[in-house]
């Protein structure tokens, strides 16, 4: 969609979609051959020639997106920094892989030791001139909501002031071709989520980061503060490894433990950045999870997936949409569920499928991932006095 | 910190499966048989290399019975068998049965590379045939995800990714989790496979680590009984300090560790100078164990394993406390501070 907060803004605003062919790796041998590719920005200032050559695409993304919040928030130095990625610089491992297979030893030290997440942000944070113990959680497609919410709680828990938390995956052959082994990508390569002829998802790639500080901290810093996190909830879906309770049991937890912790009912939250992918089995897991949780005010609830915008970010979903929930709460709009055709019986909610302005005080977001991984977020326009 | 126990170890190694297994080559200081890996590169020649691999199972009572681990990758089984020696038979079944709450902690550095390379194998072979079976267990937060599914329990569940000393980090985030309440128990689990690909990338680091492979898993409680966690410091990042004798400086004096003696010192040394340099830094007249070079490196595993032979020792009586550390390959160094 572009890179900024508002390149992305006004994308998401204007419906707009970032679909395309793949080129950075052979996909004609795949059933699809597109994906959310997004343009790589050049070194940002300030960032050594040799770090930038070094990093992987994904890490590039991150630099990027956390360089922003750094920058919006004007802060550098001393804090934790929690990273979400499931991919990690899975490229590299590939190079790494092919020229293993070759019998070719140049530079594979080099890859080997880029390939692992924690060297590269490492990279990250000393370009960045951030210093404090990195926590990555790789818990698949919720892995960036997770680190936003290990950052909430550390701060809401006075155990650090601040916290640089966010989500990122660059594209990988592997992944894509993983992707498409389970049949989970559209063949169009139009991902409608909760239409009922809906095909399968559309991968993606980027970054979202922010900085979650103290409101005490914030104020005495005379920072402006964009928005309040006011709930976090995770929880485990044991049913299968790669399919979704099927009436979204686990969502439902994460969903009531956000809401609760954040003193909220259900229909005071005006907005919900679905988890939304577009396979037929997620899509109506969720639907089910989001009817239990709001009861009779299910009618009321405005849910999009911006999925359909951009793709299934991974590691970087929920980070991302975080970042768009924030962005709805500063601009008053909801993003649109775009491409639908036919809405699927499953949904009792008002889906929206297309940008529309709105009152927006509390947005949520719900992230699920392989192996079970499911968080929510709230976030919040008010900030408390 | 409230006052968190260890209640429980299990382990996987090369030395067997189960902690009496790991015990008695660490008592003996016989190291496990090594074997090797051997392939053909595509221009013909063959690439030997060595490893000390996790024996095959013998005794089938040693992996919890479970649908989900009937596909599962070997660190996933290395996982899950950790784990049901530290919780014991009738905590699993209490987890089981829902009454009690596990939350699981996985640190992982290699991670599902096994099958993220027979899978990227297939994929460049012919994508279309790639094995849809294969690509789920790619997966970092897999092995955590068959836990919680083998003990049907929907409390939290993290994967922690990072290099040799992220297991001290689990054990920072699980003593967040009870401190909260967010379950009752919580496993930290540390578990890795070794396969040609990760066995070429370590000799890239130097010829004289040996890879190795398993998992060490602790169960913490809050207030129960058992050795305490007196400290576990925020881990040291390279990025923050990147010359490492002063970064384990550092930890060492967060620690807090006193060489009076009845402090047992597990470290994370690896038989090669420039990477043991930071712990040969300290002078230390206490008692030491370096089981890396016994055992052979199990990357993200081998600070666990580090752990639960410390507990054990504390358990048995051997050490009034211990510590264990570990010197990161590439993002920082950790440790942690258990006492009786």
């Amino acid at each position: 969609m572009g890179c900024g907060m508002a390149e992305n803004a006004g994308g998401f605003r204007a419906g707009r979609t970032a679909f395309r062919e793949v080129d950075l790796f052979d996909t004609g041998k795949q059933r699809t051959k597109t994906a959310g590719q997004a343009s790589l920005p050049g070194r940002p200032a300030g960032v050594g020639r040799r770090a930038w050559e070094r990093m992987d695409r994904g890490t590039r993304f991150a630099l990027q997106a956390a360089r922003e919040a750094l920058d919006e928030a004007d802060l550098a130095g001393e804090m934790p920094v929690f990273v979400g990625t499931s991919a990690g610089a899975m490229p590299l491992g590939e190079e790494f892989y092919r020229h293993a297979v070759a019998g070719d030893r140049l530079g594979q030290f080099q890859r080997v030791e880029r390939y692992q997440p924690q060297r590269q942000l490492t990279t990250m944070m000393r370009e960045l001139g951030v210093a404090g113990p990195l926590r990555i959680v790789s818990n698949a497609c919720a892995s960036g909501a997770n680190a936003i919410g290990h950052a909430f709680q550390m701060v809401r828990e006075g155990r650090a002031e601040r916290v640089l938390a966010g989500g990122y995956d660059g594209l990988a052959q592997l992944v894509f071709a993983g992707f498409d082994s389970l049949q989970a990508l559209s063949p169009s390569g139009v991902p409608r989520p909760f239409d009922a002829e809906r095909d399968g998802l559309a991968i993606g790639e980027g970054a979202g980061f922010v900085v979650v500080e103290s409101l005490e901290s914030a104020r005495a810093r005379g920072a402006a503060v964009r928005a309040s996190v006011l709930g976090y909830g995770a929880a485990t879906d044991v049913h299968h490894l790669t399919q979704p309770h099927p009436e979204g049991d686990a969502a439902l937890v994460t969903m009531t433990q956000a809401t609760r912790m954040a003193g909220l009912e259900p229909e005071q939250i005006d907005y919900i950045n679905s988890h939304g992918t577009g396979t037929p089995l997620n899509d109506v897991a969720e639907a089910g999870a989001v009817r239990r949780w709001a009861g009779d005010a299910v009618g009321g609830v405005r849910l999009s997936s911006t999925k359909s915008s951009i793709g299934h970010l991974l590691g970087g979903a929920g980070a991302v949409e975080s970042v768009i929930c924030l962005m709805t709460l500063e601009g008053q709009w909801l993003p649109g569920s775009l491409n639908i055709r036919e809405v699927d019986p499953a949904v009792s909610f008002d889906l929206v499928r297309e940008p529309r302005d709105a009152e927006v005080r509390h947005a949520l977001t719900n992230s699920f991932g392989f192996g079970g991984a499911n968080a929510t977020l709230i976030f919040g326009r008010e900030v408390a006095s | 910190m409230s006052r968190i126990v260890a209640s429980g170890v299990g382990a996987v190694s090369s030395a067997g499966w189960g902690m009496d297994a790991l015990l008695r080559v660490v008592e003996s200081g016989e190291p496990p048989a090594r074997g090797e890996f051997e392939r053909t590169t595509a221009d013909g020649r063959t690439v030997t290399l060595p490893v000390t691999r996790v024996p095959k199972l013998e005794d089938r009572s040693k992996l919890p019975r479970d649908p989900r681990l009937r596909r599962a990758s070997a660190v996933g089984k290395y996982a899950a068998a950790a784990l049901f020696e530290a919780l014991g038979p009738e905590r699993f079944e209490e987890v089981r049965a829902g009454k009690v709450r596990l939350g699981v902690v996985c640190t992982m550095m290699n991670g599902c590379v096994n099958y993220s390379n027979r899978f990227y194998g297939e994929v460049l072979s012919d994508p279309a045939t790639a094995s849809p079976i294969l690509f789920p267990e790619t997966v970092y937060n897999a092995p955590a995800s068959h836990l919680s599914a083998v003990t049907r329990c929907t409390a939290p569940n993290d994967t922690l990714v990072g290099d040799g000393a992220e297991f001290f980090t689990g054990l920072e985030l699980a003593a967040e989790w009870l401190e909260r309440g967010d379950c009752d128990l919580c496993a930290v689990v540390a578990p890795e496979e070794a396969d040609w690909l990760s066995a070429e990338a370590m000799s890239y680091y130097s010829s004289r680590m040996c890879p190795s492979e398993g998992a060490g898993a602790v169960v913490l409680e809050k207030d129960g009984e058992g050795p305490r966690l007196m400290a576990v410091p925020d881990a040291v990042n390279y990025a923050d300090e990147p010359d490492r004798v002063a970064g384990f400086a550092r930890l060492w004096n967060e620690l807090g560790v006193d060489d009076d003696g009845a402090t047992l010192w597990c470290d994370g040394r690896v038989g090669v100078g420039r990477y043991d340099a930071a712990e040969n830094s300290v002078e230390w007249r206490g008692p030491r164990m370096s089981l890396r070079p016994l055992l052979g490196d199990s990357m993200g595993a081998s600070a666990g394993l580090q752990t639960v032979v410390a507990l054990a020792k504390l358990t048995a009586g051997a050490a009034e406390r211990a510590v264990v550390t570990s010197v990161g390959g590439n993002e920082g160094l950790g440790g942690a501070l258990w006492a009786r």
